[in-house]
């Protein structure tokens, strides 16, 4: 991502369903986060989801809904920053597919484009990565979600700025970049093929002996979670923002 | 049971397989080992490669009908003929009125998802045709009485050690896992075939307009005998296997040998342009390739779908899809597996039998990232799912709960009203839903994000 943010511009939560209703200690951590780097944040709670699980699921005509409600929240903001890969592609590249014959729709489409960030690629695009620092003693890996990844172009962003933290040691799996299984309503569609897919993506970890699997969303982490343990994963899974808390804490 | 039951229960089975999972991994990791090797030899650049193939078949896109005749045109004028067939029942009958006129009792079949996809054996069989399949993959999946397993290597599922059971049982050879022992029992009893039968049968992996030649690849050379011994040589070739010049095989040709099994080049390319010419010593006496649309032309006029066309069904979208790997080729029941399969098979077999495959996809996006066509699998997957619902073939149940949930997230005072009722909800559907199901119900917090803004429960 190549957009340069403006210093000191004021950074709106985008806080997915999930993490508002189920784990919202990403969101928290987030926040902190941003704080910790000198942001000024503002969260308006009207928000509630970007419209996802329905357009994934191929309802658009009710992700519209929703993705008309998103837009009406965020007119305002400066920069969105979210914790979620999938969500961040959702705005960015699917709002396009659905408001495609919206004209006064696509306007409002395009200037919200360009200021989503999924939160690693927000500290990169905003030169942000040195002031991480910190220390962890503990062995981890890291799980690039598909969206973030194949979607948003991420790369090796997360692994940069877990780098940052001093005692981390980084394990790179030999089968990197699978799905694990997540994939919104498909996991509950079709919850036998999602369960051994997350057991495939565990094994890349098998004798690894991690500490912690860090993943950049709350899709995945939820899955992963559910999966860990008739996977036999003895570590914790944690987002990246729930990482780096814990590492800037114990500093 | 209908489809979707059927493939949920296979999946549910498949999902829980260890071997069957643990053989598959085996197979995936030594293909792609090779085809990452074989991408940095043969291509500079991969992308650039699989644009300008990208281009090459849009291209095709565009002029396919003045390209089919001009392929037409070439190709009678050394005297082969051309069969436009508009479903599989006509191309089974073409070939059915071939077998009747040469009084043919045997037919020796090469590797060809085209005569799958028009159920071939199961008419030749009913013919009483005698039929033999001379690719090993196929072969086996034939002695096995089983279905392709996957497009490109029919019998990925099938161990050494099967292979060689079902040879002990059915060829009756000495057990052996010995690979080329195998190759060569299978050929001793192939061999028979070729110059005894009445016809051969092939697919064809291009074809090619301004020469009017198909072009067929393979690895055992068995293809190029099938077609060249018997008397009579039918090709059946999906009308979207057109390439406009015999230059553009330069690139296509490596790029489906790198991208289907990871091979510098396919051990066997035959061209052909028609039956034995004055001028060659051998070959068959006829000639006659049947081009078969079965569908093709409606995904064709479709502006969101018809880049589908561009597949060479190098098979390289399966062989990424961990659906795929977990699930098993026959899971799907469809003569086109994984991805590609679960986007042609709605459009070509009906979107109502079939639209539960497009849902049977995380959106991870692997298949899209190794195609060598730059085909937006994922994406149309996803198109798929919208379709369907357009046209009333999606899930009502789904429908209605999605419709429910976006009148309440759209409003943040009831999204926290319902919170409460939610928690105490989910322990009551609980016990109706199944171990894999139950796992996965989220727990949810005590308190929302927003509340928890609300009172400014944040560290500061
Ligand atoms: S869709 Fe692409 S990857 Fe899949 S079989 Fe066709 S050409 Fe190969």
């Amino acid at each position: 991502m190549s957009t340069q943010v403006k210093q000191n511009s004021k950074v709106s939560l985008f806080i997915p369903c999930l993490v508002d209703q189920v784990l919202p200690e990403i969101g928290l951590a987030m926040a902190d986060l941003l704080r910790k780097l000198g942001y000024e944040i503002s969260y308006n709670p009207r928000q509630t989801c970007c419209g996802q699980p329905a357009f994934n699921a191929g309802h658009r005509t009710e992700a519209r809904t929703v993705a008309r409600h998103f837009l009406q929240t965020f007119a305002e903001a400066d920069y969105i920053v979210s914790p979620s890969g999938s969500c961040t592609a959702m705005v960015r590249n699917y709002y396009p597919v659905l408001f495609a014959k919206d004209d006064s729709l696509m306007t409002q489409v395009k200037s919200l484009q360009k200021r989503t960030f999924e939160i690693s690629e927000f500290i990169y695009a905003e030169n942000k990565v040195d002031q991480i620092s910190g220390h962890l003693d503990l062995k981890v890996s890291i799980h690039n979600s598909c969206h973030s990844m194949r979607e948003l172009g991420i790369d090796n962003q997360i692994e940069e700025i877990i780098r940052r933290i001093d005692g981390v040691e980084i394990f790179i799996p030999q089968v990197e970049h699978t799905c694990c299984g997540f994939g919104g309503l498909f996991s509950y569609k079709m919850p036998d093929i999602a369960s051994a897919m997350a057991k495939s993506r565990f094994e890349a970890y098998n004798g690894a002996d991690l500490d912690v699997l860090i993943v950049n969303d709350p899709g995945c982490i939820q899955h992963f979670r559910a999966e860990a343990s008739s996977a036999g994963f003895k570590g914790e899974v944690l987002h990246l923002v729930e990482f780096l808390q814990k590492a800037m804490v114990s500093a | 049971m209908n489809n979707y039951s059927h493939f949920l229960k296979e999946a549910k089975t498949m999902a829980a397989n260890e071997t069957h999972r643990l053989k598959i991994k085996k197979a995936i990791t030594s293909y792609e080992t090779q085809v990452a090797a074989m991408k940095k030899q043969q291509f500079s650049d991969w992308r650039e490669a699989r644009d300008v193939a990208t281009g090459i078949k849009n291209e095709v896109l565009e002029n396919l009908p003045d390209l089919l005749q001009q392929f037409e045109e070439k190709l009678t004028s050394r005297g082969a003929k051309v069969l436009w067939a508009e479903n599989a029942e006509q191309a089974r009958n073409y070939i059915g009125e071939i077998i009747a006129r040469h009084n043919a009792r045997k037919v020796v079949k090469s590797k060809s998802m085209t005569t799958e996809e028009i159920e071939l054996n199961e008419y030749l069989e009913k013919l009483g045709i005698e039929n033999w399949e001379s690719d090993l993959g196929e072969l086996i999946v034939q002695l096995a009485g089983e279905k392709p397993y996957h497009i490109v290597t029919p019998a990925m599922h099938k161990s050494k050690s099967e292979i060689a059971s079902l040879f002990v049982e059915k060829l009756g050879i000495e057990y052996t896992e010995n690979a080329e022992e195998l190759t060569m029992a299978a050929r001793a009893h192939l061999r028979k075939a070729f110059v005894t039968a009445d016809i051969g049968i092939t697919g064809a992996n291009f074809i090619i307009a301004d020469e009017g030649a198909i072009v067929m690849t393979e690895n055992e050379g068995n293809g190029r005998l099938g077609m060249a011994c018997p008397k009579v040589h039918i090709a059946i070739a999906g009308i979207e296997k057109m390439l406009p010049r015999l230059a553009d095989l330069s690139l296509f040709l490596p790029l489906l040998s790198t991208s289907g099994t990871g091979q510098q080049l396919t051990g066997y390319n035959s061209f052909v342009r028609g039956p034995q010419s004055a001028t060659e010593p051998d070959g068959p006496e006829e000639m006659i390739v049947i081009l078969l649309d079965n569908g093709r032309s409606g995904i064709y006029r479709q502006e969101k779908f018809q880049h589908v066309l561009r597949c060479i069904r190098c098979g390289a979208c399966l062989n990424a899809c961990p659906v795929f790997r977990t699930v098993g080729g026959h899971t799907y029941a469809t003569t086109y597996q994984g991805p590609i399969g679960s986007i042609i098979t709605p459009q070509l077999r009906g979107m109502g039998e079939w639209q539960h495959l497009a849902h049977a996809c995380s959106l991870c996006g692997a298949c899209t990232e190794v195609c060598p066509v730059g085909i937006d699998l994922h994406h149309l997957l996803l198109e798929t799912r919208w379709q369907a619902e357009q046209e009333d073939a999606a899930s009502k149940k789904w429908h209605f709960a999605i419709q429910m949930w976006s009148k309440v997230i759209t409003k943040r005072k009831m999204v926290d009203a319902l919170r409460p009722l939610l928690k105490l909800f989910i322990p009551v559907v609980k016990p109706f839903m199944s171990a894999n199901q139950q796992k996965r119900l989220p727990e949810m917090a005590k308190k929302s994000f927003a509340q928890m803004w609300e009172k400014n429960e944040f560290s500061r």
